[in-house]
């Protein structure tokens, strides 16, 4: 039982330091106390990452099989912990300036990122569903954070409705899937599946599970929810959601349907073929007729979990690696994009239209530079690195049997390029009647700039991707029983 | 040393291109001049002393490692390679030197000595190559620079027609070395010339199958190099880019058009020679054609008026002449004539743009004559040229076993001696068209001379009072270049072809057991070795019959054979039948498929998808994003059904 806690010590150190916090500001006075919360908890996820980062070791489970800590878990949380951390602290300025910033938003977050870490690393149905619901409840509560605006509300309250329905979804699933097999256990199932194949139980209680999950990583046809709630909720918030939530949300995926259905490859490949298509279509075809640059980027969201899905199509060791790598390389695209749509202003209000950046490489060309960069490599244009993120999953793809996926990937890409591109234009082909204010800090300018310079030079034959591709591999090896 | 002479010139055409803003045109030019005479000390160096190192490989770096194919970037140096570096880096010294004056005026210099110093090169890559890849890469930069240089002056239409024709016509040669090359590494599986050269005896054997026909194996590749040889060298069916780029500054015509590009598709056939050794059909291909080239480029040389393009039709005649020694096996006479030629090509060549020069860059010798008075000195480097081209000499008088005479007098009558001594249909055919060719060389060679120097000037009086001789830069080249066109032939002639020959080539060039042409031609009848040298006599005769003591006959004779004359001039038709035959359905293939097929069905295609079918689909997807929660709670129930609908019908993966 010892050896149980010693491997949770991660998770109990995040669920401790939350209510701690939770007591300092509730009992602390709050004014005074929120600055210091945000930064603590800045600072226990900087903290928690570096303890899981340094954690070595094989493969180990605790509680019975219910929690795994496995490379595939390590390397995941450790890029949930650093973008909630990063995320937490380049929106803190937005969201004091809004008078918005109250002592609950970070722990709500430590407590979604603890959620998130008991997602990846759950070994069974249940921990799955534990993991994901203390993450959702959590995003619930920060999507509808700015009480006072009725679009926030709003946002909070569909968000929660249709979870509802999919955590609904997911449970019927689960239950199909206890039913047929006798187990929730990932590696019990897997065993059932390998004595007697896939029941058509089985295959229902699958694509219940595929569509709770799905509903997660904003992927077509369980998408819907995600357009409104990334412009209703508080652009913190936004940017919050598109960067760790879908790397859990995609490592999650994973875990379940390697761990638990690695024998059924042909069965769910199906499954994540058809979203994964659908997603990249119609990320690329609505994302044309948005006006609205946090509207945009859900579509984009949409559309790069369906080309991270490819990977996962894939079924193979290279298609977990090739998804590990396409959700490090976007999350780093996003934490800069959101780092520059923070800053953006006018008449101290903020502004998210795309036509607010007209003239934008005049006024401020450095900034200009940077969201052009990013905007190239999100579109995956070589050399920018987004390109071999897409590289890899077709890759992937096309070596695992699928390359008319791998195809409809690339024409995906192709239309989803021209509104990446659109922005490009206007910023540097359109005039501006006012110019717009840019309001950022150090931080804000830190995240812009180092995530466009690592993806415009990070696969340079020096860097070579700083080592990604073999990390990647690591992770998808121990994923991969 | 031969790294050095190889990559310098690399290092001059990169900082005179990319930085003469921070060096200065001055210094761009000296420098890549400088380099330039430093690789030829080098490479003389080389010729005299490095006679024991054949078959030597110098290894710079691995160049290409893929699969079973593995290219090491290697100079290989024997004395083909020696012959080479001294005619390239010699010729292309001079002219860098000349060009220092020649393009006085031009505002472009940096790019000219860059574009100059880059073709050297390429060139010293072509000829230094130990694999045909390397062989093939010097064959395509020489290429690229002598587009580059055709088109200098890119301002004139006409230039940039004739560097796209000259690109266009030697891609259909360099077709035929690719696949040459390609079946040298399926057969072979490596493309190192050893190897290749191991393996000739065994493709002799063996058959292939090709274009549908089976073939020998050795034939075909012979053949097939042989084509790509014909595009570089200008050899009949694709000669018709030589004469036109004669656009270019007439520097690059001596050099590139005269004495060495032109030479490589020679130089390649004698490279190649214990492959072609095994491959008769294909010997007997290049006699032909190389005679019937000849023929043909002289008799068109006789009427032409432009001074630059009688010299191109010499020059596109001369290689017919290597081209028939080495089919007939006597690969080293026809290194002989390439060695000779590019000192009193380059001479004529140079010698014509210091005419030119002083013409104010009139180029019609109709225009000229006269100019014997006005520019001594070139007359007198123009008429070394001219009597080393036409084989001047003392026939049947040899000391120490050396023939006397002008440098084209020894290797050309070796050649013709040759062809005759080979004792086959070829060779006779060769023998007879080479000897009429040099009594028409004799004639268009001193009518050149008599027009441009002789007689009455018909140059208006301003230029003709103007014209002054060339100032030295230009003027020492031509006398170094005219000591070659002497003494050239008479002082290497023991060497090249004569009693050393066997020691001097080494293994560089093969001759096969029962080749011993070259030996046969030193007894041949007094009246084969006499008649190229009486055919010039004769050439001489009508030119000065012609020009000086009758002038009026031209026109007459002109105006009597009319048909003949109009034939001629327009050089046996071949421009008109090639644009009729293939430029005209080229281009109307061309504007069809960009017409129909591009702007009518790709751009079609794809405008009406991204114009009306995408923005439809967007705007559907806008419509469908209702705000409502029941809608999209209603397209995941959607979502889920159609998946469990599919896996109850299709069944899953089972």
């Amino acid at each position: 039982m010892n050896s149980d806690f010693a491997l949770v010590v991660p998770e109990i150190l995040m669920a401790a330091g939350a209510m701690l916090l939770l007591m300092v500001g509730a009992y602390g006075g709050e004014e005074r106390q929120r600055n210091l919360i945000t930064w603590a908890s800045a600072g226990l996820m900087a903290l928690v990452a570096a303890i899981v980062a340094t954690r070595g070791g094989a493969e180990a489970t605790a509680f019975g099989g219910a929690f795994v800590d496995d490379g595939f878990a390590r390397f995941t949380k450790v890029l949930i912990l650093t973008s909630s951390a990063l995320m937490l602290v380049i929106g803190k300025e937005y969201l004091e300036r809004r008078g918005i910033l109250r002592f609950e938003y970070p722990i709500l977050i430590v407590l979604a990122t603890l959620g998130m870490m008991m997602m990846v690393s759950s070994g069974g149905l249940i921990a799955l569903y534990m993991g994901l619901e203390l993450q959702s409840l959590s995003l619930y509560v920060v999507a509808a954070f700015n009480r006072d605006s009725a679009r926030s509300t709003e946002a909070g309250l569909k968000y929660f409705v249709l979870g509802a329905l999919s955590s609904g979804m997911l449970l019927y699933g689960a239950s199909l899937v206890y039913g047929y097999s006798g187990s929730t256990s990932f590696s019990a199932i897997a065993e059932v599946i390998a004595d007697d194949g896939v029941s058509l139980g089985l295959t229902f209680g699958l694509v219940f599970i595929c569509a709770g999950l799905a509903f997660k990583i904003s992927a077509v046809p369980f998408h819907m929810w995600t357009p409104d709630v990334y412009e209703g909720a508080p652009t913190p918030v936004t940017a919050f959601f598109a960067t760790a939530p879908k790397v859990a949300a995609g490592a999650l995926f994973a875990r379940a349907l390697y761990d638990g259905f690695g024998n059924a490859v042909a069965d769910w490949q199906q499954i994540l073929v058809f979203i994964s298509i659908a997603s990249m279509f119609l990320g690329s075809i609505a994302a044309i007729g948005q006006s609205n640059l946090k509207r945009l980027l859900a579509y984009s969201s949409i559309g790069h979990m369906g080309f991270a899905l490819v990977g996962l199509a894939a079924g193979t060791q290279a298609g977990a690696e090739s998804l590990l790598t396409y959700l490090v390389i976007y999350v780093i695209m996003n934490i800069g994009t959101f780092a520059f749509i923070l800053s953006m202003e006018r008449d101290g209000k903020p502004v998210v239209q795309i036509s607010d950046l007209a003239g934008l490489a005049e006024t401020r060309p450095a900034q200009a530079l940077a969201l052009g960069v990013l905007m190239f490599s999100l579109a995956g244009i070589p050399p920018m690195v987004g390109f071999f993120a897409k590289f890899f999953v077709f890759k992937a793809a096309v070596d695992a049997g699928l390359a008319p996926l791998a195809v409809a990937g690339a024409v995906a890409s192709v239309i989803g390029a021209y509104y990446y591109l659109n922005i490009v234009r206007v910023m540097y082909l359109s005039q501006a009647e006012r110019p717009l204010e840019i309001r950022t800090n150090l931080i804000g300018q830190g995240a812009l700039g180092l995530s466009a310079l690592v993806m415009a030079a990070g696969w340079l034959p020096i860097f070579d991707g700083f080592g990604l591709p073999e990390m990647a591999a690591a992770a998808a090896q121990s994923l991969l029983r | 040393m031969y790294t050095a002479i190889l990559l310098l010139p690399l290092a001059g055409a990169v900082i005179a291109g990319f930085f003469h803003r921070f060096t200065g045109e001055k210094f761009a030019m000296y420098l890549t001049t400088g380099i330039l005479f430093f690789c030829a000390i080098l490479s003389w160096i080389a010729f005299l002393s490095g006679h024991g190192e054949h078959g030597d490989t110098v290894t710079l770096f691995t160049w290409i490692a893929s699969g079973d194919l593995a290219v090491d970037w290697a100079i290989r140096v024997d004395t083909l390679t020696h012959v080479m570096l001294v005619v390239v880096t010699s010729v292309s010294s001079l002219v860098h030197l000349y060009s220092i004056g020649y393009m006085d005026e031009d505002d472009a210099k940096p790019r000219f000595f860059a574009y100059l110093s880059f073709f050297t090169f390429a060139m010293l890559a072509l000829v230094t190559g130990d694999n045909l890849l390397q062989i093939f890469f010097g064959w395509e930069g020489v290429g690229v620079a002598s587009y580059l240089l055709i088109g200098f002056w890119f301002k004139k239409a006409s230039a940039n027609a004739a560097a796209i024709k000259a690109f266009v016509v030697n891609r259909v040669g360099d077709f035929g070395f690719l696949l040459g090359l390609f079946m040298v590494f399926w057969l072979v599986g490596s493309i190192e010339l050893d190897d290749v050269f191991a393996a000739a005896p065994a493709l002799a054997e063996q058959t292939v199958g090709f274009l549908g026909m089976e073939l020998n194996a050795a034939e075909t590749i012979a053949t097939l190099l042989f084509i790509g040889a014909m595009g570089k060298s200008a050899q009949l069916f694709l000669h018709t880019w030589l004469p036109d780029a004669m656009e270019g500054p007439t520097p690059v015509s001596a050099l590139i058009h005269a004495a060495t590009m032109v030479t490589a598709g020679v130089f390649l056939v004698c490279r190649m020679s214990p492959v072609m050794e095994y491959a008769p059909d294909a010997l007997f291909l290049v006699t032909v054609v190389g005679a019937s080239t000849a023929f043909f480029a002289a008799t068109v040389g006789l009427v032409q008026n432009d001074i630059k393009r009688v010299i191109a039709y010499s020059t596109c005649s001369q290689l017919g002449y290597m081209f028939a020694a080495a089919g007939v096996g006597a690969y080293e006479a026809a290194m002989f004539h390439l060695f000779t030629h590019a000192f009193f090509k380059a001479l004529l060549f140079l010698g014509a743009g210091s005419v030119i020069h002083a013409m104010h860059h009139e180029q019609d010798m109709r225009k000229m004559g006269g100019l014997k008075a006005k520019i001594p000195v070139t007359y007198a480097m123009m008429l070394a040229g001219t009597l080393a081209i036409t084989g001047v000499g003392v026939p049947l008088l040899t000391i120490l076993s050396t023939p006397i005479g002008f440098a084209g007098f020894l290797s050309k009558d070796v050649i013709v001696e040759t062809t005759f001594a080979a004792h086959s249909s070829a060779g006779m055919y060769a023998f007879w068209l080479l000897v009429a060719s040099a009594c028409m060389t004799s004639f268009y060679s001193w009518r050149l001379i008599f027009m441009t120097f002789h007689g009455e000037t018909r140059a208006d009086h301003h230029t003709y009072d103007h014209a002054h001789e060339s100032p030295n830069v230009m003027m020492i080249p031509l006398y170094v270049l005219a000591a070659g066109a002497v003494l050239a032939g008479m002082f290497w002639y023991p060497e090249f072809v004569g009693h050393h020959e066997g020691a001097f080539w080494g293994p560089s060039i093969f001759n096969s057991a029962d080749n011993h042409v070259l030996h046969d031609a030193h007894d041949v009848p007094v009246w084969v070795k006499v008649s190229p040298f009486i055919a010039m006599l004769v050439g001489l005769g009508t030119a000065w019959l012609m020009y000086i003591r009758a002038p009026h006959l031209p026109a007459e004779l002109a105006e009597r054979h009319q048909p003949l004359y109009q034939f001629l001039l327009n050089k046996w038709y071949f421009d008109e039948i090639y644009d009729f035959l293939l430029v005209r359905p080229a281009k109307w293939i061309g504007y069809t498929l960009w017409k129909k097929g591009d702007g009518g069905t790709i751009d079609g295609i794809i405008n009406g998808i991204a114009f009306s079918i995408i923005p439809r689909l967007t705007r559907f997807a806008g419509r469908v994003q209702s705000g409502f929660v029941f809608h999209y709670a209603f397209a995941m129930l959607i979502g889920v059904s159609l998946l469990i609908t599919w896996f109850a019908i299709s069944g899953g993966a089972h």
